[in-house]
């Protein structure tokens, strides 16, 4: 594994009006890692995501990621069409509500094979096949291949946006709540199989989530946000199990044991 | 099978895992900053093919040095060095991804309680905590542990969560052992079993060191510990500073 960083942020600063969203952020992702951001609603959390994946601007401070060729931009200096270019290969982004990235009036399998008609395949049988087969990666059956997405269930929606989010083989997936509005019964399953297939891919992956459970089961490593404040930062189990500032503490004591 | 033993012997010398001048203290911000120090100054070792015991009375912080020695608790002070990959590695001042790769290469832990993604099959847990195999041997490898557990095939496929808590203990076992890490810590592993499947983990633990296997382990059950370990490392109660 090489040891240097994909995507590393310093110095963010944002606020809305009064209120801090970024204070002073700094952040660093390793190839195949996957870093979850927690903390409550309104800690900023959401808001990192969307300035480190370049689709909000900060006040201040930079965000550089590293090609595959090894290549070091500057995320929000690059030109609007080199961004989307990155958006639709390199990385990926899955939404908490899989409506806000699905196009709902175009088959399923219209939704995977769509990406990579946006990087350039443009034979139908190669592009209908792997569709099927990311179909079935996420445990969606073949025979829905054609079938409009407002006839799936919240939790198939969800693995037909992972299937159009991976299909490209991102290096870089950015995730906002990815189990949020689903059922808990739908929830362990989607845990497993993002899990399995971030590392089976060797995906890095920043992840938002406000389930300290599913930032255990998924994460390498943590962040904790409050106030727009990186409170603490370190290995998962350890941030969890032996938090050291006083907002993880209050967190991690809040959980209620089911 | 001369160069085998010589090999054996050579390798006991090898320090695979040591705490130098740990301390470690708990500071509660929720109950007005209290300060419970657990471990002060505590240096232990362990050599490839040896198992230390943690001795000492309930409270005294064994649990907190070996969570510590995985990396799970932060070290207040002093170094916890581990031999990964021929190099040894402070994991108090590691980089978390640092300590991310030696816990799959070299540092396994078996706890006390199953923690896993809800609804994933026992075979597949274990399977998926192999290093280095493809999955149909990773499977085959999990199959036949559980069953030396004594967990029955008819188990195999269904999720832990509703299994005894001897079985989830047994599954927590056999995920841990399947890697083949070469250090291995081990909280309470017999703690839930009837003699039967304790002499079972008795005898895993004894193949492991012979496998030049290093083994920190707290064990209750002395006849356990007399069985198991070749040296017993004493903890004892710190004197709250509150």
């Amino acid at each position: 594994m090489s040891d240097e960083t994909l995507l590393s942020a310093r110095g963010l600063n944002l606020h809305f009006g009064t209120i801090p969203a970024l204070v002073n952020v700094d952040a660093d992702l390793w190839p195949g890692e996957v870093l979850a951001v927690v903390g409550e609603s309104g800690s900023g959390k959401t808001t990192l995501l969307n300035v480190l994946s370049g689709r909000m601007a900060a006040q201040s401070g930079v965000v550089w990621y590293r090609d595959t060729a090894g290549r070091i931009a500057d995320v929000h200096a690059m030109p609007q069409p080199s961004l989307r270019a990155l958006h639709r290969s390199d990385w990926g982004f899955v939404q908490q509500n899989p409506r806000d990235n699905l196009r709902m009036g175009v088959t399923a399998g219209g939704n995977v094979g769509e990406r990579l008609m946006a990087q350039g395949s443009r034979h139908y049988g190669d592009i209908r096949a792997e569709a099927i087969r990311w179909l079935e990666q996420v445990e969606i059956d073949a025979d829905r291949v054609d079938d409009l997405p407002r006839t799936f269930s919240g939790g198939m929606l969800q693995r037909l946006q992972i299937a159009r989010t991976l299909v490209t083989h991102p290096r870089l997936v950015f995730m906002d709540e990815p189990t949020g509005g689903l059922d808990v019964s739908v929830q362990a399953r989607l845990l497993d199989l993002i899990r399995g297939l971030v590392a089976r891919f060797g995906i890095a992956a920043v992840l938002v989530t406000h389930d300290l459970a599913v930032a255990r089961l998924l994460a390498h490593r943590v962040m904790v946000m409050q106030r727009g404040v990186v409170v603490e930062t370190g290995l998962t189990d350890q941030v969890l199990d032996d938090p050291q500032h006083p907002y993880t503490q209050l967190l991690v004591s809040s959980v209620l044991q089911a | 099978m001369n160069t085998h033993h010589q090999d054996r012997n050579l390798a006991s010398q090898v320090t695979m895992l040591e705490a130098r001048n740990l301390s470690k203290q708990f500071l509660l911000h929720l109950q007005g900053g209290v300060r419970i120090p657990v471990l002060s100054d505590a240096s232990m070792h362990v050599s490839a093919g040896e198992c230390v015991a943690l001795v000492g009375p309930s409270g005294a912080g064994k649990t907190t040095l070996l969570r510590s020695l995985y990396g799970n608790y932060r070290a207040g002070s002093g170094a916890i060095l581990v031999r990964h990959e021929g190099e040894m590695v402070d994991i108090a001042t590691a980089q978390p991804r640092e300590v991310v790769r030696l816990r799959v290469k070299t540092l396994g832990y078996v706890s006390q309680f199953l923690r896993v993604v809800p609804r994933v099959a026992a075979v597949d847990i274990v399977a998926q905590a192999a290093i280095g195999l493809t999955p149909e041997a990773a499977r085959a490898g999990a199959v036949e542990l559980l069953l030396r557990l004594h967990i029955p095939a008819r188990l195999h496929n269904l999720p832990p969560a509703t299994f005894s808590g001897g079985e989830q203990q047994r599954i927590n076992l056999a995920r841990g052992f399947i890697g083949g890490h070469p250090i291995l810590l081990l909280d309470e592993p017999t703690a839930s079993l009837d003699n039967a499947r304790r002499d079972i983990v008795i005898a895993m633990i004894l193949e492991a060191k012979q496998a030049g296997i290093a083994i920190v382990g707290i064990f209750h059950d002395t006849q356990v510990r007399d069985a198991v370990a070749d040296r017993q490392f004493a903890v004892m109660p710190l004197q709250d500073a509150a």
